[in-house]
């Protein structure tokens, strides 16, 4: 069967990146936002130095999972994102721009996360 | 007669002169309170990305040296940032529990021929979010 | 309690209006009466005019769905005394032009389901010599809520993409293309995926559910929906993968 436009094909690509995303998403994201968002600054438990915090991310197979926890969510969120204007602000005719806005973001989210987790001391 | 699908282009559907289309409202998700729910959940991706950026940023004066990460510390503990994480929180708890409840209907798992009950796979995932969640913040503040 | 109850119901004359509007009817209150026993009323007492479609009047034909009260029903299976002593309501199917009154066009609904593919689709049939299709109780519950669906459509009232993106194929459709590729007697999955996942048929759906809550027959088209999406992701990452294997 000839193949439509690269990305209708992509579809399925995108579906399971979105669908990874939200696992992750699930999983991780409120113990992190509850601990670096609410229970470290309104001071419920003791936070963490500059130094303990240093030591805790450079290591290599903390950043990983510091990859994977910022990468993933953000294509879940792109998908995710596209499909509520589509449908919400019925801008579907935008399709092209919206597509480029959402996974354009995630790749270059990606891309940072990998940069600044690289560049950790 | 019927609305043919052309590759990529616009879709239009036929035109009748007399059949009535009711044209849908823009505030469609309004109207209905199945609806409203799911459009926040929806919305709730965009608290997770959120929080992904401020993740980056954390880390990103961590590496730019004590004084960065310390100002970074002062911004979290403004009110602002404690309000917009505090609803970003109870968003991504949103996500985290319709995620789990849709997930087995997504998956036809199936033992020795019998469906295996949406609670099971529902339940596994919630123990699996207790013992990963206690797992991180162990991992964090031993 | 009240001897009748007032249904608000949609009037629409092609001829004669540019929009539909709504009249007001008093009808008999009986506990034991549904809303279509309320419109067939109507058409016999008050007002002949009033068109709607209906058949069996016990759920399994599927001719009745229209809005009562702003929500997907099969007119037939509604019962009054679930609004008495209120207004009820009647609009024809939403998402559907309307031709007259509460009869509502389906020809989308016809062409998206022929498109699918709703037969079982085989390289090679067996000869009648050669006896039936055998099938143990376990492979026929693969399938079997999928293959409850009584063509109502409305699961595509309930579906707010279906209302937004003309090219969404649609929960029933998409269900019962699933009945036929789970159904062990099937051969054409590949063929049913070409067309529903390369022209975007099922990837506007967004889990929203309400296919599923609207469903009298409990199909669960949603779950029929996602099951699909993970399959055709997993077919798009083997033929990525493993380009050499044609079925």
């Amino acid at each position: 069967m000839a193949a439509d436009s690269p990305k209708k094909i992509l579809e399925p690509f995108f579906w399971t990146l979105f669908s990874a995303g939200g696992v992750v998403a699930a999983l991780l994201m409120p113990v992190h936002i509850f601990l670096f968002g609410l229970a470290f600054p309104l001071g419920w438990l003791p936070n963490l130095s500059h130094a303990n915090a240093l030591a805790l991310v450079e290591h290599p197979l903390v950043r990983v999972y510091l990859f994977v926890f910022c990468s993933l969510p953000l294509f879940h969120w792109a998908h995710r994102f596209r499909y509520t204007l589509y449908d919400g602000l019925q801008i579907k005719h935008l399709n092209e721009v919206i597509t480029l806005f959402c996974y354009g973001g995630a790749i270059i989210g990606t891309v940072l996360a990998g940069y600044v987790l690289w560049r950790i001391p | 007669m019927t609305p043919h699908a052309t590759k990529g282009a616009a879709q239009y559907t036929t035109h009748h002169p007399r059949w009535y289309r009711t044209r849908v409202s823009t505030y469609w998700w309004l109207w209905k309170w199945c609806y409203l729910k799911f459009v926040l959940r929806e919305l709730s991706s965009i608290f997770v990305a959120y929080f992904v950026v401020i993740t980056l940023l954390q880390i990103h004066s961590l590496s730019r040296g004590p004084e960065a990460y310390a100002r970074f510390e002062e911004r979290m503990r403004s009110p602002l940032m404690i309000a917009l994480n505090a609803i970003s929180f109870l968003f991504v708890v949103f996500h985290t529990i319709t995620w789990f409840n849709l997930a087995p209907r997504a998956i036809d798992a199936r033992l020795a021929g019998k469906r295996v009950p949406g609670i099971l796979i529902a339940g596994s995932n919630y123990v699996a979010w207790l013992v990963i969640s206690a797992a991180v913040a162990w991992f964090i503040l031993r | 309690m009240a001897e009748t109850i007032q249904l608000e119901v949609t009037r629409y004359s092609p001829e004669n209006d540019a929009a539909p509007a709504f009249q007001r009817f008093e009808v008999p209150y009986r506990k034991d009466w549904v809303v279509l026993d309320a419109l067939n009323y109507i058409k016999d007492r008050l007002d002949g005019s009033l068109s709607f479609r209906w058949s069996c009047r016990m759920g399994i034909c599927g001719s009745c769905g229209m809005m009562v009260n702003g929500e997907p029903k099969l007119t037939c299976a509604t019962f009054l005394s679930h609004y008495a002593p209120g207004v009820v309501r009647v609009e024809p199917l939403r998402y559907f032009p309307v031709v007259r009154d509460l009869v509502i066009e389906m020809t989308d609904f016809m062409v998206k389901l022929r498109q699918v593919k709703p037969w079982i689709i085989r390289k090679e049939e067996k000869s009648i010599a050669d006896g039936e299709y055998l099938q143990t109780p376990q492979q026929l519950d693969a399938y079997k809520q999928f293959s409850m669906c009584i063509n109502c459509m409305l699961c595509y009232a309930a579906c707010p993409v279906y209302g937004l993106d003309p090219l969404f194929a649609g929960p029933a459709a998409i269900a019962l293309a699933q009945r036929y590729n789970k159904d062990s007697r099937d051969q054409g999955a590949k063929e049913r995926m070409d067309i529903l996942s390369q022209h975007e048929g099922i990837w506007g759906c967004t889990f929203v559910g309400e296919c599923t809550e609207a469903c009298p027959k409990h199909v669960d088209p949603a779950g029929a929906i996602q099951q699909y999406k993970l399959t055709a992701a997993k077919e798009w990452f083997k033929s990525l993968l493993m380009p050499w294997g044609t079925k």
